[in-house]
């Protein structure tokens, strides 16, 4: 059971890594359940079974940690951050970004501070909760 | 007060597998490979930086208990346990393609930082490396 469970959940961190890779493509669960090596009807429980979230949340927030990262790094305008970081149109993004974040993709740069760490690690910490 | 550093620990699920990837495909050599009996002691080290030693650990008893080390290993494989290893190197596209060549999995690709470029792997167990050519 335990190594058992130990595969499974590197085939998921594996799926995992490649949401993190590939942010900006659409949600694609029966490619991701095959990086994982299970049915699709198996990927979404099992994932969020390991992780405690759906792949469409995770992969939501990482959009979301990656815009936030746009918008405080760089100058680029909301519209082309919205579509840069995979959502389809800018009421969706705003929509979803006040969601979870709090306020809004201009709100929020204003008051962004830049943090000089290692990518991976504002990666990991930034991504937002909830 | 202190000096430097010598040794850093990270958990792996099986020592030879553990060789295998770091010195088999990331080219990193044995420092020390010695049963003490009770344990394996298995360090590696950057070639010609003997001074700063990894130590791969096996986590299971008598250190742990069995249930604790279960608990490791489970965190380990999904990516929870920490384990960040990060190495510079010379030239960042060149190292990933060799190790891409290598069948080493890639979590990110090169990608240009404010403080270099860097990319980023997994080992077999699920810690989390990454290597970064300094800006000059």
């Amino acid at each position: 059971m335990s190594r058992a469970a130990e595969e499974s959940n590197r085939r998921m961190l594996r799926a995992r890594d490649a949401m993190d890779r590939g942010y900006a493509q659409p949600l694609d669960v029966p490619a991701l359940a095959r990086i994982a090596h299970v049915s699709q009807a198996h990927f979404t429980r099992t994932f969020r079974a390991t992780f405690g979230e759906t792949p469409h949340r995770y992969l939501q927030r990482r959009r979301v940690e990656r815009a936030m990262f746009l918008l405080r790094e760089t100058d680029r305008s909301v519209t082309d951050i919205c579509f840069q970081v995979g959502f389809g149109s800018p009421g969706t993004f705003s929509r979803t970004f006040r969601d979870i974040v709090g306020f809004s993709p201009r709100a929020y740069r204003r008051a962004a501070v830049t943090a000089p760490v290692p990518t991976c690690f504002t990666m990991a910490w930034t991504r937002p909760s909830g | 007060m202190f000096t430097a550093i010598t040794h850093s620990q990270i958990y792996v699920l099986d020592q030879d597998e553990a060789l295998d990837f770091y010195v088999g495909k990331l080219d990193l050599e044995v420092n020390t490979d010695v049963s003490l009996g009770f344990m394996r002691w298995l360090t590696v080290n950057v070639p010609g930086h003997p001074d700063r030693q990894i130590l791969l650990e096996k986590p299971g008893p008598p250190a742990l208990s069995e249930e604790t080390a279960q608990q490791v290993r489970e965190l380990l494989t999904k990516g929870a346990m920490g384990g960040h290893l990060i190495f510079t190197t010379d030239d960042c596209r060149k190292t990933y393609e060799k190790l891409l060549a290598r069948g080493v999995e890639f979590t990110e690709e090169p990608t240009e930082r404010p403080y270099g470029i860097d990319c980023g792997l997994r080992d077999p167990f699920g810690n989390s490396i990454r290597f970064t050519q300094p800006k000059a």
